[in-house]
């Protein structure tokens, strides 16, 4: 169980992390990194997973499988539309190599 | 240790793998020599992630978890590979709705859950992170529904009515309270309907007055705001990678809409809560603009020995990358130094343009950033705008009485010669004029983006074939 002050100083760290690893990202990469990070967000659906798993009424079974639906849906087009824009990025290097 | 348990112990341990692999993925991600392998790995984590909730999940409604899943992948999977990149943008808002949609799904299910008869009250924390993750998620299911409308072209830009602003705080406030009612006074299923149709109805109306040349703020704003629901409703199922991914999201996504807004000048109050892009303002320019033909502009680049061409928003409603990148080749093959400067706000989003150049076949050490190519302005011998408008406005430095003054820009007015493809007279998003195009180096190509381009390749091979 996380609880209080455990879960906040877990939200304290994970802020600053994430605040760090993407500090020193170069302009171009800002359209991607926000693809990349709205896939990331797509782990939505494991918690939307064990809302269903746990779902007893008609009711919170549609409401767990709307859930389950749009999370798949945030997981797969986020990896998708990210992984096409960075294949795309080459250095004249690379470009040679192919 | 009996099997259940065991299990449980292999989904913690996955969970655990999973927001290691996320965080290197999007640290790997921020820079353009390893940012294809962080896609994978944080790829690879989320399916190892999926794989372990089954462990957890025990079978029960099983066939509806995998029916859900295939639903929700295979559209998205395949409109994802087919899309076009222009229209990159609105999928990114399209995607992340989803996921706020999905998050405001489990707050609504676990409220529904408390206020069943003989339900156990939740601890406080539970029940207000529950209410304030499913706030957060509607609003961005419903707002990012309406960026994607309005980039995909399917609704008018901006929609505004009087008392607009009071309209709204109403509504918000009105929701506020209710999840408040809902937390502290009474657990009623009528109160979490109501809360729920106020939330989703507040993401639509603060949308609605946004114009298009602020989506790209708007669009960032959104996704950390479904990081931190998904953070939320993490601690609610007490799911920790849940809680690590949100919370790293939702604060990577605060600092990225920060430094959007920055490049723009913009507080992010402003983009809110003003109306942008009214007209008018500014100075009147005197002179004109001086149009000028391809078969002349052709010649001005073939005796030019520096070229940097200044794409935007136009060049990608005319498609044009490919035939931009044919035209640099064609002036790199000549023997000329060329460059890309990419204004930071240039198209919906920032980065935009790197995304169509690179798809095009640009390297990526060809394009240059605002700060490192501005000086270089000074030393070109011809620039060539296409598409760009208010990012090269040397209004936004001049005139203070300019809706635009202060953001900072290309200083394509030190350049020696401009070209400038654009397709008609008409102003830029923020519909202002531009001293820029009646300059005495000026020269207005008018023509649509890709037609240009043909047209200076085709005279440019006129003028090498004609000279030996």
């Amino acid at each position: 169980m996380i609880d209080g002050f455990l879960a906040l100083y877990i939200f304290m760290l994970a802020a600053f992390t994430g605040k760090e690893v993407i500090a020193r990202v170069p302009v171009i990469l800002h359209t991607p990194l926000m693809s990349g990070s709205n896939f990331v967000h797509g782990i939505v659906l494991v918690g939307a997973m064990v809302a269903l798993a746990h779902a007893e009424s008609p009711l919170a079974i549609a409401i767990g499988f709307i859930g389950v639906v749009l999370g798949a849906g945030n997981a797969a087009g986020g990896y998708v539309v990210t992984e096409r824009m960075l294949e795309m990025f080459k250095s004249s290097k690379d470009a040679k190599k192919d | 240790m009996d099997t259940q348990t065991l299990l449980v112990y292999l989904a913690k341990a996955s969970y655990f793998l999973a927001a290691v692999l996320f965080i290197l993925g999007i640290k790997r991600m921020s820079s353009p020599v390893t940012a294809r392998k962080g896609i994978v790995q944080a790829g690879i984590g989320m399916v190892v992630a999926t794989l372990a909730t089954f462990a957890i999940t025990g079978g029960h409604n099983l066939w509806l978890i995998v029916a859900g899943i295939a639903i929700g992948v295979v559209p998205t999977w395949l409109w994802g590979k087919k899309v076009a990149m222009t229209d990159m943008p609105q999928m990114v808002a399209l995607f992340n709705g989803m996921g706020g949609g999905s998050a405001a799904a489990i707050g609504a299910g676990e409220l529904l859950k408390f206020t069943q008869a003989g339900a156990a009250v939740p601890p406080l924390a539970t029940l207000a992170l529950a209410v304030i993750g499913a706030l957060i998620g509607s609003i961005s299911m419903t707002g990012s529904i309406i960026a994607w409308a309005k980039l995909d072209g399917r609704m008018d830009k901006r929609f505004t009515f009087a008392g607009q602003q009071f309209v709204n705080f109403a509504v918000f406030a009105a929701a506020v309270l209710v999840g408040a009612a809902i937390v502290f006074w009474k657990l009623d299923a009528n109160l979490v309907v109501v809360f729920f149709l106020l939330a989703l109805a507040f993401g639509v109306l603060m949308t609605l007055p946004i114009g298009g040349a602020d989506m790209p703020v708007v669009i960032s704003l959104y996704n950390a705001l479904t990081g931190l629901a998904v953070a939320f409703e993490g601690y609610v199922m007490q799911i920790e990678a849940l809680i690590i991914a949100g919370t790293v999201v939702g604060a990577a996504g605060t600092f990225l809409t920060q430094l959007m807004a920055k490049a723009m000048n913009r507080p992010i109050s402003n983009v809110l809560f003003s109306n942008f892009g009214g007209g008018g303002g500014g100075e009147e320019i005197a002179g004109s603009q001086k149009p000028i033909e391809a078969s002349d502009a052709a010649s001005l680049l073939y005796l030019a020995d520096k070229v940097i061409i200044v794409p935007g928003y136009g060049m990608a409603v005319a498609q044009a990358q490919h035939k931009i990148w044919e035209l640099s080749q064609a002036l790199i093959k000549a023997g000329k130094d060329v460059k890309f400067a990419i204004h930071p706000v240039a198209g919906r989003m920032p980065g935009h343009m790197n995304v169509l150049l690179a798809e095009a076949g640009v390297p990526y050490d060809l394009i240059a950033d605002m700060e490192d190519i501005n000086p270089e302005f000074k030393t070109c011998d011809v620039a060539i705008v296409i598409g760009a408008n208010d990012v090269v406005n040397p209004a936004a430095k001049t005139d203070k009485s300019s809706p635009i003054y202060g953001m900072p820009i290309l200083d394509v007015v030190d350049a020696r010669q401009v070209i400038v493809i654009k397709r008609g007279k008409g102003t830029g998003f923020a519909g202002i004029e531009n001293a820029l195009f009646y300059q005495d180096n000026t020269r207005m190509l008018y023509a649509d983006g890709k037609e240009a381009a043909s047209r200076l390749i085709a005279e440019l091979k006129a003028i090498d074939g004609g000279g030996h």
